[in-house]
This record gives structure tokens, C-alpha cells and sequence, in this order.
């Protein structure tokens, strides 16, 4: 797709060769990631070749996209920069980075994807509002949160390092400090905050991803093929739609019980009806436009004109919706979890964290540290949302002034 | 006019097949339970005369069809069978429940259906100002707040530290943080009671009704007719409360009746934090529990709100829009 889009967009974004701080870079960060994966290989090793080769495929993408992405050789430094500040944390704090060598991998992938795509719309960036600034600030803190959890938490989320319900800074038994205090069964706060960035970003990532696939394809492919396909589609998403989405997935959870997997599923199935209405409009006013009715008389096979021609021309509406998607599914998932429903009980969730201590709230005159407990995991989920919705405002913004 | 007659018709009669299927749907969904009912109450220790017994009781031995035919027709005639956890008539369970949904639901709406309005207009009135860009940040991040968030704010705000400050009674908080209302709550009391559920359903609702309202009304502005209005010298604000107002309503009324559908349904999550004795809370108890009648009506009972709020919305903006109702 992004021959395409290169190719006629002019000088600007013409493919460079990978230049002498490009290769080093990459080299620097794959050399680190086996380094962090081989500390594993006696007692893993097949873990350890796994964790290398897929460091290797990701340099690899990563020494390919970045010259195609960044047609600005000026920024490369930027972009070298990160890596070097990672990689020297990760020297820095090496027994952690060592001892948890996928989350060194997901961090440093991670922030890296994230960097590229800052960089890569500079230009739009710059002239960003404040608030799409904060927006993308506090993403990318999300991101490094949830990939690095288990580096950056202190303590673990499930087992109990303390008294129960200690206050902020509080000494745990093996000597060191709940900052947050400790929760109902003696488990740190902080680290069940980090972990469930992890655990509660990371499912609805997932569920949102895989809402788009489905919905998107399956929206794409109604509006191309139309006829009966079209219409069968469309009645059985009428139908789900009609249906309050909370009360459907608590019945559906009713029958087949809860568990991450489970609700991954039920949600992403639940939640693509909206993608799927959303790409089957836009893509019903692409696919009678000309150049599409020249590649159906070309005789290009199907797959060709929804990946190739439709596909490329309904990215931007898609990718806000994205935006939109996940803080609706995040949300979903949070009152999932804070009704009882969600992750199984030792895995650390925000959504579950507030029901779990919302009786603290009425400490708050005694101890405000401890009242305002059951608010930080909500104020967590309430962030990120934010975020994103200053981001998608700011996408939407453009997007419409484009138009006019 | 037979035309308009014949269009609402139609959409009535699309919105009680819609109610069948859904309803179809959420039998189907819950004849795939696997396991029954009777075998989990009556444990593995129950012999298998006892289990069919229980069975027979409940009719599980019928066959779906069957058994979907008489739960329809019990729900018709407001005979909803027995909850299968207390032994309790469900008909009346729900229906104490289903008007404290209501009343939380309607308190709500008045007060949040005229302020997201008159907010809306101000929005549309003073557009690209201080105001209207403060007013743009607030709501998208309200509309982003979890509502057990804005719940607990509000519950620490109005209700925690306000403690010993009850200009009514004695060293009470403001306002209750749990809505415990009973069937002899007097009509004033359960205003009060309710008062930061409401206040939580406000803020969470009103954020979305006032920027459609702004944007549909900005969207009228652009049209010729405005602009002759502009041209002909009349006030800002008399142009956009006599001109694009009254062409907004259709969309505008639609984003209300979504909205109002919404909060039928997203007093679930409000209802648990406040400890108030709703549908949703119900629903969500007996999710728990497994309890497949419950369950069934009270999602039956969502799921027919939500659709019958969505069909008026429909006949609304038929009616509303002039082009329909005076066919050239």
C-alpha cells in the first residue's frame, strides 16, 4: 500500500537509502534485544531464539520502514537519539531488562512504532493544539507503561508484600515503600496501577484491533460484493444492534462465563456492527467511482479492488474511528470489569481496582491518602481516554479542513 | 398525509418484528447454557428423580419452541414466571424496580434535555469564542470519563467531605452516597435521594446531546436562507433561535431519544455504585447468579425500551421534517 501511496505524492516522499545513523541504530537496538534474550538461554533456550529471531524480523522491518517513513534525513537523529536513550536505561538497569527480556522487546518496539509515527506527520504535529500535544504525551506514557510493567513495578501484582490497606509510603516486610500504599490484601498499588495498564490497555488493544479487522472487512467486502451477502450482513447487524450492547454481552456472559479470552470476543463481535455500518457507508460511495469500475473492468479479482483501491482511499475515516473504537471498548471493558465481570480475580484491572476499594472513599476525611485510592485507577482509565479523544478531535479537525 | 401515516406504519411495524427477533435472539442465546439450571441449584449430591423433578417444575423438559411460545406469552400478558433463585414472582420484582429506573431515568432527563439544549444554542450562538472552546475540551473529556468515575468524584465532592455540614439534618453530608430508596420514600425524599445518581447521569449525558446540538445547528448556518436572513440585518441570536432552530429539531430530537435510550441503559453501572435498587441492579445480581428468567425478562425489558426510544425518535423526524409532511 505504500508503494502506492509514495509513488505519486511527490519528490518529498521518495524512498531514501538507509543512511550510516539508520544502520547503526538498528544494529545497536538488535544487538541489545539478543543480548536481553540470551541471558535466558540456559535455562530457555527455546524461548531465547524465539525472542531473537523475532527482534531480528523487527530491526529488519524497522531498518526498511524507517528510510520510507522519515523522508526527512534530518530527523534520523531524532530517531537515534531514542534508541540510544533506551538502550542506555536498559544498560543501566540491566538485571531487570535482562530478566525480562520480552517486556525490554515490547518497550523498545513500542516506543520506537511510536516515535516513527510522531516524526513521520512532524509536520502536523508542530502545529498541533496544546491539547493534542497532552493527547499524544500521555499515549505514548501509556504505551511505555504497559509495555514495561513488569521493569517498572517494584513489587508483583497478585502476591501480598505487606499489611492490608497501608497507607501512602508505608514500609512493606521486605523493607521497601508501597508509595500508594497496599490494597485490601496487602498487594502494592503501584504495581497493580502499572500492571494494569498492561493488562486492561493491552485486552482492549487487542479487542479493538480485532473488531476493526472484522468489521472493516466484512463492511468492505458487503459494499463490493452488495447483493445478497450485502443484505444478510446488513439485517443480522440490525438486528445486533437493536440490542443495548451492555445488556447483550452481560447475557452472552450469562451463558458462557468470563474470562479475558471470552471477552475479547463477545466485545470485538459486539462492537464491529459500528465498524462494520461505518466502512460499508464509506466505502459505498468509493467503490462506484470510476477508477474502481475501471480495475472491475480490467477483470482484477476482488481481493485487488478491496485492498487496492477501496481500502487505501477509506484509511483516514477508519483510522479515526480506530481512535473513537478504542476509548468506547476501553471504557466497555472498564464497566465490565468494575460490574464483576472481567479478568480472573489475581490479574491486576482498573475497572475491577475501583470496586475492589470503592468502601475507602469514606476514609477520605480520616486519611484523604487513602480516600482518593479508589480514584486512581478510575483517574488512570478516565487519562487515557481523554487522550485519545483530544487526539481524534484534533485527526477530525484536519481531516474536515481538508474537505473544505 | 396518508403518505406520512403509511411511512410511521411501516416503522411500527418494523419495530415490533425487530422486538421479535431480538427477543428470539435472547432465548436462543440463553437455551445454549450449558449445564441447567436444576443441576447447579441442587448440586452434585442431587439424584437424578429429584433433578428431572425440578425440571418438570420449571419446564425445562419441554422442548424450545415450546417453551419460547409460553415464555412469550406469559411476557405479553405481563406473567414473567418465577425468579428461579428466591422463588419470587418476577412481574412484581421487576416492576417496583423498573419504575425506580424510571424515575432516576425521567429526573435526569429534565434536568439534562433543557440544559444541553439551552448550553447547545449558547455553544452554536458564540461559536469559536473562549466559551466555546472551553466548553468543546470539557465535554470531550466528560464524554471520556467512566461514569463510575464522574459517581465517585461527585460521591467524594457532594457527599465525603461535606460531612457534618447537612444544613438539615444532624452532622449528615450533603447528599447520601448510597440511594437507598423504599417503596414509602416520599416523593420529595427520593428526589433528594437520588439527587447524585441524577447529577452523575447529567454530566455524563448532557456532554453529547449539547455538541450535537451545536453541530447540527452549525451545519444550518452555512444554508442560503441563513445568509438572507444575515443580509436582511437581523440579529445573531435571533437567527439562530428563529431560523436554524427550528430546521435543527429533527436531528437535535434524534440526539435526544438516543440519549434517553442511553440512559435507560447506562443506569446499569450508576445504579451499582449508588447501591440503588434499579433494573439495572437486578440485571446485574442475577447475571451472577445464572438466574435465566430474570435475566431474560429484565434484558427483554432494556432491549424494548431501547428500541421503542429509537422508533419514536424515527417517527419524530418524520414528522418534524415540513418536506415530509407537506408532500408537494
Amino acid at each position: 500500500m505504500s508503494s502506492v501511496d509514495t509513488s505519486d505524492t511527490g519528490p518529498e516522499s521518495l524512498i531514501r537509502a538507509p543512511t550510516r545513523i539508520i544502520q547503526a541504530a538498528c544494529a545497536v537496538s538488535l544487538v541489545f534485544l539478543i543480548a536481553a534474550f540470551s541471558t535466558d538461554l540456559s535455562e530457555n533456550p527455546g524461548n531465547a531464539l524465539i525472542g531473537a529471531l523475532l527482534s531480528a524480523a523487527f530491526c529488519a522491518v524497522l531498518y526498511k520502514a524507517w528510510p520510507r517513513l522519515l523522508s526527512d534525513p534530518g530527523r534520523d537523529g531524532v530517531m537515534a537519539a531514542g534508541i540510544g536513550i533506551y538502550v542506555a536505561a536498559g544498560l543501566i538497569y540491566w538485571p531487570l531488562f535482562s530478566a525480562n527480556p520480552w517486556s525490554s522487546f515490547a518497550g523498545l518496539a513500542g516506543s520506537l512504532i511510536f516515535l516513527l509515527a510522531v516524526l513521520a506527520g512532524w509536520k502536523e504535529v508542530r502545529k498541533a493544539p496544546p491539547t493534542a500535544l497532552f493527547g499524544i504525551a500521555v499515549i505514548f506514557l501509556y504505551v511505555l507503561a504497559s509495555c514495561l510493567a513488569p521493569i517498572l513495578a517494584p513489587y508483583s501484582q497478585s502476591a501480598p508484600m505487606g499489611g492490608s490497606n497501608l497507607l501512602w509510603g508505608s514500609e512493606l516486610k521486605d523493607g521497601g515503600i508501597a508509595y500508594l500504599g497496599t490494597d485490601q490484601l496487602g498487594r502494592d498499588i503501584l504495581s497493580r496501577l502499572l500492571y494494569g495498564a498492561r493488562n486492561t490497555v493491552g485486552i482492549a488493544f487487542v479487542t479493538t484491533a480485532l473488531t476493526f479487522v472484522l468489521g472493516s472487512l466484512l463492511g468492505l467486502l458487503a459494499a463490493s460484493m452488495q447483493g445478497w451477502i450485502d443484505q444478510t450482513l446488513s439485517r443480522v447487524v440490525d438486528v445486533l444492534m437493536a440490542i443495548p450492547q451492555l445488556i447483550f454481552a452481560l447475557v452472552i456472559f450469562t451463558v458462557i462465563g468470563s474470562g479475558a479470552v471470552k471477552m475479547i470476543i463477545v466485545i470485538a463481535l459486539l462492537d464491529s456492527t459500528r465498524v462494520f455500518r461505518l466502512s460499508r457507508s464509506v466505502a459505498m460511495s468509493i467503490v462506484v467511482m470510476d477508477y474502481v469500475e475501471a480495475a472491475k473492468l480490467r477483470g482484477e479479482r476482488l481481493w485487488y479492488i478491496i485492498y487496492k483501491e477501496v481500502l487505501p482511499n477509506a484509511t483516514a475515516p477508519l483510522a479515526a474511528e480506530f481512535g473513537l473504537r478504542f476509548c468506547f471498548v476501553f471504557l466497555f471493558i472498564s464497566a465490565l470489569s468494575f460490574l464483576g465481570i472481567g479478568l480472573q480475580p489475581p490479574t491486576a484491572d482498573w475497572g475491577a481496582m475501583v470496586r475492589e476499594s470503592a468502601n475507602l472513599i469514606n476514609f477520605f476525611l480520616y486519611a484523604p491518602a487513602m480516600g482518593v485510592t479508589p480514584l486512581l485507577p478510575a483517574f488512570a482509565i478516565a487519562l487515557l481516554t481523554v487522550a485519545v479523544n483530544f487526539v481524534v478531535d484534533w485527526f477530525l479537525h484536519k481531516m474536515s479542513g481538508l474537505k473544505e | 398525509m396518508s403518505k406520512i401515516l403509511a411511512t410511521i406504519a411501516q416503522r411500527l411495524g418494523l419495530g415490533v418484528l425487530t422486538l421479535f427477533v431480538v427477543s428470539l435472539v435472547i432465548a436462543g442465546m440463553l437455551e445454549l447454557l450449558p449445564g441447567d439450571f436444576c443441576e447447579t441449584i441442587l448440586g452434585q449430591s442431587a439424584t437424578v428423580e429429584t433433578v428431572n423433578a425440578c425440571r418438570k417444575e420449571n419446564g425445562f423438559d419441554q422442548p424450545f419452541v415450546f417453551r419460547y411460545a409460553d415464555w412469550l406469552s406469559g411476557f405479553a400478558t405481563l406473567d414473567m414466571g418465577k425468579s428461579l433463585a428466591n422463588k419470587r414472582d418476577i412481574a412484581e420484582l421487576i416492576s417496583v424496580r423498573l419504575s425506580n429506573t424510571l424515575f432516576l431515568a425521567g429526573f435526569t432527563a429534565a434536568i439534562a434535555v433543557p440544559l444541553a439544549l439551552f448550553l447547545g444554542v449558547l455553544a452554536a450562538l458564540y461559536r469559536y469564542s473562549l466559551y466555546d472552546r472551553f466548553v468543546n475540551v470539557f465535554t470531550l473529556t466528560s464524554i471520556s470519563f467512566p461514569e463510575f468515575f464522574v459517581a465517585y468524584i461527585l460521591v467524594l465532592l457532594l457527599s465525603v467531605m461535606t460531612v457534618g455540614e447537612n444544613p438539615i439534618g444532624p452532622n449528615g453530608p450533603w447528599f447520601p452516597a448510597m440511594a437507598s430508596v423504599s417503596e414509602d420514600t416520599s416523593f420529595g425524599e427520593r428526589l433528594y435521594l437520588v439527587f447524585l445518581p441524577a447529577l452523575t447521569l447529567t454530566l455524563v449525558v448532557v456532554a453529547h446531546m449539547m455538541r450535537m446540538t451545536r453541530a447540527a445547528i452549525i451545519n444550518l448556518l452555512a444554508s442560503p436562507y441563513i445568509e438572507m436572513a444575515r443580509l436582511k440585518g437581523i440579529k445573531n441570536s435571533r437567527i439562530i433561535v428563529k431560523h436554524a432552530l427550528p430546521n435543527a429539531l429533527a436531528p437535535i430530537i434524534n440526539v435526544i431519544a438516543i440519549n434517553l435510550a442511553y440512559l435507560i441503559v447506562g443506569v446499569v453501572v450508576v445504579e451499582v455504585v449508588f447501591n440503588y435498587p434499579g433494573l439495572g441492579k437486578i440485571f446485574v445480581d442475577h447475571v451472577k447468579f445464572r438466574d435465566v428468567p430474570v435475566v431474560q425478562a429484565s434484558a427483554m425489558i432494556f432491549a424494548a425500551t431501547y428500541i421503542l426510544l429509537n422508533l419514536t425518535a424515527d417517527i419524530l423526524s418524520i414528522v418534524t421534517n415540513p418536506r415530509l409532511m407537506h408532500p408537494r
